[in-house]
């Protein structure tokens, strides 16, 4: 897309991103840089890709209309794009086994990965499973604590899950023991970063892997309805699945699209991981983007309902298009969130995951107010099974499970 | 000439090493920092390295990343360091260099952290998380108030970017021993003098190896080759070890002094 060079070759967008990483890791930074664009014009490369994406993680996806939604909130047409109905449950295998396939194109015998909810982790140590590497996956001792089941998920799948015990023991705390990891191991290991965060190229990287979202959504919204639609809606932690949604409607100036972070208990509580909200702009593990901060550039705690938008800054990409204003923000608390998580699961059979039934909660509130010839296409980014345990929580207090 | 330049030159001409410990500020308080750097010097340290504490130290290991918490809990910032060098300066003339990460300096502002530091008396500022290719305007603020930026070359340098980091590099060149995180190791890494030799080919700044040297025997070994040696993690967890105790500052300085009296052998 010529009229919109993001990243630049220094991986800027704008004044967001680059690459503010340790001496030890910028030669890998720019051999993973050439590899990935050598696989991009590689049509063999490609071929594999689409390959996998058709027969193993059941690609396209659906663009669902949602009719008892619809017909609920009374406003747009709902459409929801399934990334829960991908191989491992959400659209994060997506970027994992690209990934995993460049790793392998280089040459790296082993992959490492950071997990938050475990959502990353387990696509992660899917691909490796897959293309035969070694995997290991480092995880924060509190989020392992909460999230049992997936660390079974991963061991099962052959990883080897490290517990991470410095810092808040979370995700943030996961990235850092990765990277240095990854200092350490560069010359053999590839460290397959998660989201659209992280030094250059890994938002280009991700970005590129996830397009596929859109570029399907946009094909299947053009049979349906013969139009493209008038609003996108996704959630927003580091924001792979918004971006993927996104990107290739960047160029159809027509089309809005608003990005949905984790407002917690409240920006104003403190508790939550709205960047945007409560943020200023800093450098966090290789990337300058919004960060949530003291003023003397600590790194604040986080707190959401979801593992997976529970972090302290978000992918640089999103502070750029905010700052063009062709992305809007804003964010959902936590009891949206598990209002929204309710709503869907009885109006259409759908439990999706706490990250995105924050940009349900959005949809809750915005849809209604639009004209019923409207349409809206909302990024069902994955599905709610490892949340049932947390939701069951705060819906259903007192009562175990 | 700042501090750190003029005393590169005079250990040149007595034809020795510089002896660099690196000690995080603020652990267990700056008051004790404050009087533990003129000690070192007199222990034998020519420079004193300052650790700037954050909340996520991502190329540092087990040792460094708890004395950064340490310092933390009692809310130890960039502000008080820099006060902390300032009134240091009215007594103490060792050269200082901080390392730090980039996120402390961007909340501090950049022009304002230049013209602070500059003003309490800091020598160089080594910025661990910043390359030279997101550094100009950084550079050009520290290059105006004579602070020399001191850069990392890692054993995955490779030749053109030695050169690139050569070519801009003040004070000295920080050699990162080991492909990794701070920390201490048995043995050292035998390409270490190959690799110094390599910088040498691009430039005349001083070269200084840090990283995982723990030992006076590390300490010799390196200083035969390089022309500075830093410990940082040894030290730092004897501090952690001995927190407050009045026992601390000597039992550090006795240390310091065997490293240092190893790298001038």
């Amino acid at each position: 897309m010529p009229s919109y060079p993001f990243p630049d070759t220094q991986g800027h967008f704008g004044q967001f991103g680059g690459k503010f990483v340790p001496e030890t890791l910028m030669p890998a930074l720019t051999e993973l840089e050439e590899v990935f664009h050598s696989a991009q014009a590689d049509p063999e490369f490609q071929r594999t890709l689409s390959d996998y994406q058709a027969h193993y993680v059941g690609r396209p996806t659906p663009l669902y209309f949602a009719a008892r939604l619809t017909e609920h909130l009374g406003g747009a047409k709902v459409y929801l794009k399934r990334e829960d109905l991908a191989h491992t449950g959400a659209h994060k295998i997506n970027n994992a086994l690209g990934q995993v396939l460049l790793a392998k194109r280089i040459g790296k015998k082993r992959i490492i990965a950071e997990t938050g909810a475990g959502q990353h982790g387990v696509a992660t140590a899917t691909a490796s499973a897959l293309l035969g590497l070694e995997c290991e996956v480092y995880m924060g001792a509190e989020d392992i604590e909460r999230q049992k089941l997936n660390v079974f998920r991963m061991r099962l799948l052959g990883a080897k899950v490290t517990s991470v015990t410095s810092g808040t023991k979370t995700l943030k705390d996961a990235i850092n023991e990765a990277l240095r990891d990854w200092v350490t191991t560069v010359r053999n290991t590839h460290y397959v970063l998660g989201t659209v965060h992280g030094p250059h190229p890994f938002p280009l990287i991700c970005r590129e892997f996830q397009r596929v979202i859109g570029r399907e959504a946009r094909e299947q919204i053009l049979t349906e309805e013969g139009r493209l639609p008038d609003l996108l809606i996704a959630c927003v932690g580091g924001g792979s699945n918004s971006i993927g949604l996104f990107f290739d409607f960047i160029e159809d100036k027509t089309v809005k699209m608003i990005g949905v972070e984790a407002g917690g208990e409240g920006p104003e509580t403190g508790r939550h991981a709205a960047r945007f909200a409560g943020g200023v702009v800093g450098t966090l593990q290789g990337a300058k983007s919004y960060v949530l901060q003291d003023k003397n550039g600590q790194i604040l705690g986080t707190h959401s309902v979801s593992a997976g938008l529970d972090y302290a800054s978000v992918g640089p990409e999103h502070a750029h298009l905010r700052s063009t204003g062709r992305v809007a923000y804003t964010y959902a608390n936590d009891n949206d969130a598990l209002q929204a998580f309710q709503l869907l699961s009885r109006l259409e059979g759908i439990i999706p995951a706490l990250e995105s039934a924050h940009a349900v909660a959005h949809a809750c509130r915005v849809v209604p107010t639009l004209p019923k010839d409207q349409i809206v296409i909302i990024n069902l980014s994955g599905r709610g099974d490892k949340d049932v345990q947390q939701a069951a929580k705060y819906i259903l207090p007192g009562e175990t499970f | 000439m700042n501090r750190i330049e003029q005393r590169f030159k005079s250990l040149a001409q007595q034809r020795k090493a510089a002896f660099i410990p690196y000690i995080t500020a603020g652990d267990p308080t700056l008051e004790l920092t404050a009087r533990l750097v003129p000690e070192l010097e007199r222990a034998g340290a020519d420079i004193v390295e300052l650790g700037v504490p954050f909340s996520d130290p991502l190329a540092d290991g087990v040792v460094n990343q708890e004395a950064a918490l340490r310092a933390l809990r009692h809310d130890v910032s960039l502000h008080d360091i820099l006060a902390m060098v300032g009134n240091l300066r009215k007594t103490c003339q060792t050269p200082i260099v901080l390392f730090t990460y980039f996120n402390p300096i961007l909340a501090y502002g950049l022009e304002g952290f230049a013209q602070d530091a500059a003003s309490a008396g800091v020598d160089g500022v080594l910025c661990l998380d910043l390359p030279p290719e997101e550094a100009s305007e950084y550079c050009k603020l520290m290059d105006a108030r004579n602070i020399a930026t001191i850069w990392l070359i890692a054993p995955t340098t490779p030749e053109h970017r030695i050169e690139l980091i050569a070519g801009i590099a003040r004070g000295f060149i920080y050699y990162v021993s080991r492909t990794g995180v701070t920390g201490e190791r048995e043995s050292m890494d035998t390409s270490i003098k190959d690799q110094v030799a390599a910088i040498k080919r691009h430039t005349s700044t001083p070269v200084a190896v840090g990283f995982g040297i723990s030992k006076p025997a590390h300490a010799a070994e390196v200083a035969s080759c390089a022309d500075g040696v830093v410990v940082g993690s040894a030290i730092v967890r004897l501090m952690g070890q001995l927190g407050d105790s009045p026992e601390m500052i000597p039992k550090v300085c006795e240390f310091v002094k065997s490293l240092a009296s190893a790298a001038k052998s």
